[in-house]
């Protein structure tokens, strides 16, 4: 057994934060979000798009032969993480699937959305639209980098997908933890930084356990692919990144509740994304019918 | 990552499955859970049968007389006996896993000569004087004094929450021998044997009405300078070289018997009726979610430490704190299970919900194990 990043893994997890951190930093992040406005849905950042197809964001799992990377579900775990951590906007999860089957997502030419449940993210943007659009209607999004639009019907959730959304949610809960241990080691009150008192310490111990239960939950579900594992790791993500993005926004204080921060980015995106897929209470009816079953024992 | 066994782990499990198979059926029946001269004889017995098939010290170091297996093959020992029904490591407890490794650590070839092959082929049972009264969380405050009186060291002080204080033969001691140096390095590590003059055992009284450790009282009790394992004044390291060293199994086997009981809950819940209830069964789901999880995180931990050599004591606070949480929360919902019969003691989750209030106190609180995630890991500063 050895349930630990590989060398290979750890260099692609490196390199993919970096080419993130250079092509989608804090400042693209937030003219990204100015660039909106109330009547005016985000648009998507084409060249953005292409770079993340050369970059191999679409093709990872698609096999060589194909004019794919080759990898498998585990490296895209670590590649979605990052893409979480950096609040990378877009149709990811979507396009990413339809690598190798619809012309130019693997490359970034062609943006593909999809219909998820009953929600379908970036439609107006989308080259190509999977699932029954008919009769959508948008949603004033409260993700201002994800605009929602409802369908009446409902599309069948793919297991994969909530795979590389569960990661999506891993990485943002781990960045709203650094975030709020930066924060709490800098902001003083009562001539001390408020890391120093345990009800802000032990918030953001919290964060880091449910961080940490999740990460194995995710990986191991990558790894396997086994729908009681995605649906337990679909839940352990959603937990950490949203209430993660709630305690990271408390230990900011005021600040935390105001705009200018990234905290309410990563609170709204983790909402957005847990909608996605199996829902908590369908995701726990599956776990609890395994106890049942012979092998649940 | 990859969580497939390798061709010898999947032999080495294989032979286990087999011998547990052979041996556990001759076992003799229970002792009661106050008969504890009865527990310390079936507890001893377990562990000379381990001896003898090869499965004593796993972990240990083989020039300690382990076998020094990998920590996925200990892994794969808990798992095994847990999922087989076999006894737990009960009085062999603090032996095996405590008092053992810190004299292989620490002690000298004689002490490691005389103390070691004892623990391994269940002929000693070793309990841990460790926490006082006024010293819990705070454990480097302790008191307990021992100066000496030529080739001995005279101890006065009292200790408290020692399992197994009446049937032990040794117990690894914390004491005070420099009253005036800073609180951590004014310790020393003594073995003491249980059957010294001065000793006085009082049980105490657990919440779930048993006695599951003991206040011990020391009355100027001698014990041999030869029997101090480190220096004079560094029994603080000498302790925390085992209690930070980590392989991640520390709660193999609790999460692996959580899980079967989990299981276990289910099949009554249909019985009585209860399954009915979506919000149970959505709460029944989610713990296994939760138990799932800590299952990961064990095979993560212990694949860490055979990369690493071992896991940081801080990665053991984390998987802790969710676990201790969990556990009672697995008790709490056993009481939604019963119903009524949650308030009979007769039934075992009724006792085994009173004992899981126990897991966020022991062995360091969720509070102190919060702020050594926070500090150590996270790296915020200390202070209150």
């Amino acid at each position: 057994m050895d349930f630990q990043l590989s060398e290979d893994q750890r260099a692609l997890r490196t390199g993919v934060r970096e080419l993130l951190a250079g092509r989608f930093g804090r400042e693209r992040l937030r003219a990204a979000v100015d660039a909106q406005g109330a009547d005016r849905p985000p648009g998507l950042d084409r060249a953005l798009w292409r770079e993340l197809g050369e970059a191999g964001l679409f093709s990872l799992r698609l096999p060589e032969a194909d004019g794919g990377v080759g990898l498998g579900l585990p490296e895209a775990v670590l590649v979605f993480e990052e893409a979480g951590r950096a609040l990378l906007p877009g149709p990811l999860v979507a396009t990413h699937l339809a690598a190798g089957e619809i012309p130019g997502a693997a490359t970034g030419e062609t943006v593909v959305a999809a219909v998820d449940g009953t929600l379908v993210e970036w439609l107006d943007e989308a080259d190509v639209v999977r699932g029954d659009v008919t009769g959508a209607v948008a949603l004033r999004s409260a993700d201002p980098l994800t605009p929602l639009h409802r369908v009446p019907r409902a599309a069948p959730t793919d297991p994969v997908a909530a795979v590389l959304t569960a990661a999506e949610q891993l990485g943002s809960a781990a960045r709203t933890c650094e975030l709020a241990v930066q924060h709490a080691r800098t902001r003083e009150q009562f001539g001390r930084p408020i890391g120093a008192f345990q009800a802000v310490k032990h918030l953001c111990a919290e964060m880091l356990v449910r961080v940490e239960v999740a990460r194995g939950a995710v990986y191991a579900a990558a790894v396997t692919a086994d729908p009681l594992d995605i649906a337990a790791a679909g839940l352990l993500a959603d937990e950490a990144a949203e209430r993660g993005a709630h305690d990271c926004l408390q230990v900011h204080g005021g600040m935390g509740f105001t705009w200018e921060s990234d905290v309410h980015l990563h609170l709204k995106r983790a909402w957005v994304r847990a909608r996605r897929g199996q829902s908590a209470a369908d995701a726990e009816e599956a776990l609890a019918q395994d106890l049942l079953s012979p092998a649940g024992r | 990552m990859d969580l497939a066994c390798t061709p010898e782990e999947e032999e080495f499990r294989a032979r286990l499955r087999q011998w547990l198979a052979e041996v556990l059926p001759s076992l003799p029946p229970k002792p009661s859970p106050d008969d504890w001269p009865g527990r310390r004889a079936y507890d001893l017995g377990w562990q000379r049968m381990l001896y003898d098939a090869g499965y004593a010290g796993l972990h240990w170091p083989a020039d300690a007389g382990g076998r020094g297996v990998t920590p996925t093959q200990h892994l794969i020992f808990l798992e095994e006996t847990e999922k087989a029904g076999a006894p737990y490591v009960g009085a062999n407890f603090v032996g095996l896993l405590h008092a053992g490794p810190t004299i292989a650590a620490e002690g000298t070839p004689e002490q490691r000569a005389r103390w070691l092959p004892p623990v391994l082929r269940g002929e000693e049972v070793w309990c841990q004087g460790f926490s006082e009264p006024d010293a819990g969380s705070d454990l480097a405050a302790l008191r307990t004094r021992a100066w000496r009186d030529g080739d001995d060291y005279v101890v006065s002080g009292s200790k408290i929450w020692t399992s197994h204080a009446e049937v032990a033969d040794w117990c690894e001691l914390l004491v005070r021998t420099d009253a005036r140096a800073p609180k951590h390095r004014g310790i020393s590590w003594l073995a003491m044997p249980m059957d010294a003059p001065g000793i006085t055992v009082r049980p105490l009284r657990t919440l779930a009405g048993s006695t599951e450790f003991a206040e011990v009282f020391l009355d100027e009790v001698r014990v041999p300078v030869a029997n101090r394992v480190g220096a004079e004044n560094d029994g603080w390291r000498v302790t925390m070289v085992t209690l930070s060293f980590e392989r991640g199994t520390a709660f193999v086997g609790e999460v692996v018997a959580c899980r079967r009981v989990l299981g276990e809950l289910a099949r009554e819940a249909r019985k009585n009726g209860r399954w009915d209830d979506p919000a149970l069964r959505r709460r029944l789901g989610r713990l296994n979610a939760e138990f799932r999880a800590l299952w990961r995180l064990t095979q993560w931990n212990v694949s860490e430490s055979e990369l690493t050599g071992g896991v940081p004591g801080t990665g053991g606070s984390v998987f802790k704190l969710r676990y201790s949480h969990v556990r009672q929360e697995l008790y709490d919902a056993a009481a939604e299970v019963l119903g009524p019969e949650a308030l009979d003691l007769s039934r075992e989750w009724t006792l085994d919900r009173l004992s899981s209030l126990s897991y966020t106190i022991a062995a360091g609180t969720s509070q102190i194990q919060r702020n050594i995630v926070a500090e150590r890991i996270l790296g915020l500063p200390k202070g209150r």
